[in-house]
């Protein structure tokens, strides 16, 4: 197989990162795409309604430079969701209890979803799939 | 934006219904295949929540 220019699938990696979903819809796969649209989106909003905490990177000992940075990647993958929340504004201290842990979790699993979308909507960039 | 208060059972089960939605999307081939295996991730995940919460609640005595 020859390998694939990266003008082929760049376009859509990167609209599928900044707008979850956008990719699929930007190489014609709507139904795929609004599944995948709705989904990250409301991880991320959940996440926000509990009063996750976004990730800030941190140096210090590799435990906590694993966590923060690795966090702060996790945010950053939301795409456009993250940076319109910082945007607007919020900024949740990290508190104890379990919603707001919850909430933390849920904020970089979006973006950790729309990694996965992200990667697909590449394999079907280059031809790798459907 | 309105605050949420879930419990643990709540939260899990949502990120297992989104999780399992994502996956089923970009694994499989056919609609057919991905609603199938989004649907199976699903349930091995209210699995995993049940025998990981029993799990706890009996070694914690």
């Amino acid at each position: 197989m020859q390998n694939p220019s990266v003008g082929q699938w760049a376009p859509a990696v990167v609209l599928a990162w900044l707008i979850p979903g956008g990719g699929h819809f930007l190489l014609k796969r709507p139904g795929r795409g609004a599944v995948l649209a709705i989904s990250v989106t409301l991880v991320f909003l959940l996440g926000l309604m509990m009063r996750g905490t976004l990730f800030q990177p941190q140096s210090g000992d590799l435990l906590t430079m694993v966590i923060y940075y690795g966090g702060f990647i996790g945010d950053v993958l939301s795409g456009i969701l993250y940076f319109l929340t910082i945007w607007m504004g919020y900024s949740q201290p990290d508190m104890a209890g379990h919603v707001h842990d919850y909430g933390t979790k849920f904020l970089v699993a979006a973006g950790l979803l729309n990694l996965l979308a992200m990667v697909d909507a590449w394999e079907i960039a280059t031809g790798r799939k459907d | 934006m309105p605050k949420m208060n879930l419990s643990h059972f709540e939260a899990s089960l949502l990120f297992a219904l989104f999780t399992s939605a994502v996956l089923g999307v970009i694994t499989k081939r056919t609609d057919r295949e991905r609603v199938r295996y989004a649907v199976r991730c699903f349930l091995y995940f209210l699995a995993a929540i049940f025998s990981l919460s029993w799990l706890m609640y009996l070694g914690h005595g």
